[in-house]
């Protein structure tokens, strides 16, 4: 196995809910509890889960954009949780996100050119004004845009144009890692395989690392080498996409998997789906035990009274399930 | 896997498309003919500001005792004052003063209340929270007295009348402009900027102001009339511009105190001015208004 990059162990982030100068503290929501997993250099690590399991928090956790409240991240094996701000500054760069959002992630008073060239001035990556355009024009070929864009706003582009400066600018900095937040679901179906396909393409010509934080199960499939299934602010399942998508172990991956609609209207008809119970617990105030067990179709008395671990079941596929 | 290098959607919009400025000042003028008047006004007094040497029959200082207290006539347009001198010369150069107070009290206030309300925004929690609170201590003051108070620290003169009355700004500002920063502040374009390592001053000056701009914009020209209604007020009661600098307030000073019947002309004519004055630039605020916030945006 290569190098790790990234290592998050226990991560930890509750937002106070209430808690203003006079009024008390009234709950604590658990967005992220608890959560651990690697990232190797030159792999792409699949992030799933459905709306507010906390996978965005996770990512914008590693990107230290949200302090964590417990836990650690160990980045190219420095502990960024404790780091000062001046080094974590210059740590940044080699760290980078891509926003879902492509309409309010590029500034609308800054031109595209300039949007690239920024980073590549505050970090003194081209210290030369006609180098750095230079660069940016080089940098938007790369994300098969054409170099006079570099003249435009952003609202002149369309929202694959946009995701594609987006892409640009983090790829300025030449980061080890790219946090992709859902980088492709406020795109068109057709944009979606194109920025896909540039990703894939992209991290094979520099070498990139991605942490692809999704809810689109079958592009999670298409590009990630190992995937993670959060469910309530905690990881339930991590493996890779093979033996996930092929011997699915917890009960909620299997249910997501089989929420994924077959292209074949009789293969469709006749498969049995699991269709979940009920809504999705507030964070606020989480289930007992295992977070799943209140949906869970296979839940025995156990499951309510005691946390399931995250155990390795089978070599490198790992699950927190009693009856796993 | 094959990457599309130029798409489709790459190649659209390759023409560059053009700002028409000229058009937007058009249907300005058509569909906000009052704001129109408003800014025909302010371009006015711009123009006579500009051009008082040339303009002004008389030398605004130049007393003329052989003509004092005379009528509007052939002679004096506007007649003359207790000292002789121009009526009309003293409003034509007292435009400069209205103009110079009035925009450099709103740029100073735009400026600093415009920076404390992003740095407010962007740094939140407890810098937000005691930055308000010194805003709201602020605010309990009516404009007037602050500005008194400040005149009254600082002594009088052009210079700190402009420092008086950019002083009640600069919460209102940084109020205004907080509200819209804290929107800004969560946007995904400055997460970027935050994650690329850029440091506080970049952030807060390249990315978080010029999307404030518009709200700062209608502010300043919102309070530029109430700036120059301000100065005439301190200047009226004796603490702003001095004389024998030609001023609008010390004109009506001078002239409402002994002689508001024996020489109505004294006190009548930079009165007119200073409404038309706040008149124009209230009438032109409030369009640009309008014509900025898309809510409010007619059709």
């Amino acid at each position: 196995m290569s190098e790790t990059l990234l290592e998050v162990r226990d991560l930890v982030k509750h937002f106070p809910v209430g808690g203003g100068v006079l009024s008390k503290k009234t709950g604590i929501v658990r967005a992220v509890d608890g959560v651990s997993f690697d990232l190797h250099r030159g792999e792409t690590l699949g992030l799933v889960g459905e709306s507010g399991c906390g996978k965005t928090t996770t990512g914008r956790c590693i990107l230290q954009l949200e302090r964590p409240t417990s836990g650690t991240i160990r980045f190219q094996g420095e502990e960024l949780t404790t780091l000062p701000p001046t080094a974590m500054r210059k740590l940044r760069r080699h760290m980078q996100v891509i926003f879902q959002d492509p309409y309010s992630s590029l500034n609308p008073r800054m031109t595209i050119g300039q949007i690239i060239e920024e980073p590549l001035k505050v970090h003194a990556i081209v210290t030369e004004a006609p180098a750095r355009a230079e660069r940016a024009r080089d940098l938007l070929t790369q994300v098969g845009l054409l170099p006079q864009h570099a003249k435009r706003y952003p609202h002149q582009l369309s929202g694959g144009q946009r995701q594609r400066v987006g892409i640009a600018r983090a790829l300025a900095m030449e980061p080890a890692l790219i946090v992709c937040d859902e980088p492709v679901s406020a795109l068109d179906v057709s944009i979606q395989a194109q920025i896909v396909n540039l990703l894939e393409d992209l991290q094979g010509r520099f070498g990139l690392t991605y942490l692809f934080i999704a809810h689109d199960l079958s592009v999670v499939r298409h590009i990630s080498d190992r995937v993670v299934v959060m469910y309530l602010g905690k990881v339930v399942e991590i493996a890779d996409r093979t033996s996930l998508y092929e011997a699915p172990l917890h009960p909620y991956t299997r249910a997501l998997l089989s929420a994924v609609p077959i292209p074949d209207p009789k293969l469709e008809a006749r498969r049995e789906h699991i269709v979940l119970r009920g809504e999705v617990p507030s964070p606020l105030n989480p289930p007992s035990g295992c977070v799943f067990h209140p949906r869970c179709p296979v839940a025995i008395a156990r499951c309510a009274a005691e946390v399931p671990a995250l155990r390795e079941i089978t070599p490198g596929h790992c699950a927190a399930c009693h009856l796993a | 896997m094959a990457v599309i290098p130029q798409t489709v959607d790459a190649l659209t919009s390759a023409t560059e498309p053009r700002e028409g400025w000229r058009a937007a000042v058009g249907d300005f003028i058509l569909q906000r003919p009052l704001g129109a008047a408003g800014a025909a006004i302010i371009l006015l007094m711009v123009a006579l500001a500009a051009s008082a040497d040339v303009l002004a029959p008389f030398d605004p200082l130049t007393t003329d005792y052989g003509a004092m207290l005379s009528a509007p006539g052939p002679g004096h347009w506007l007649g003359t004052d207790a000292f002789g001198r121009d009526v009309l010369s003293r409003i034509v150069y007292g435009s400069r003063t209205a103009l110079m107070v009035g925009l450099g009290a709103s740029l100073i206030g735009a400026v600093f209340g415009a920076l404390i309300g992003v740095g407010s925004a962007y740094f939140g929690g407890r810098v937000d929270l005691v930055v308000q609170r010194v805003m709201d201590v602020f605010f309990a003051f009516p404009v007037i007295i602050l500005a008194l108070a400040v005149v009254a620290i600082l002594g009088t003169g052009v210079g700190n009348v402009i420092l008086a009355i950019a002083t009640p700004m600069v919460p209102r500002c940084a109020r205004v402009v907080r509200a819209s920063a804290l929107a800004v502040r969560e946007t995904p374009y400055v997460d970027a900027a935050r994650a690329a390592g850029f440091g506080h001053g970049r952030i807060i000056l390249r990315h978080m102001l010029p999307n404030v701009m518009a709200p700062l914009l209608i502010m300043a020209t919102a309070f530029l009339g109430e700036a120059i209604l301000l100065e005439s007020s301190l200047s009226f009661l004796g603490l702003g511009v001095q004389e024998p600098t030609a001023a609008w307030g010390l004109m009506l000073r001078g002239a409402a105190v002994e002689f508001a019947e024996s020489a109505p002309w004294m006190a009548f004519f930079p009165g007119l001015a200073i409404s038309l004055a706040v008149f124009g630039f209230n009438l032109f605020g409030d369009s640009l208004r309008d014509a900025l916030d898309p809510r409010l945006r007619t059709q």
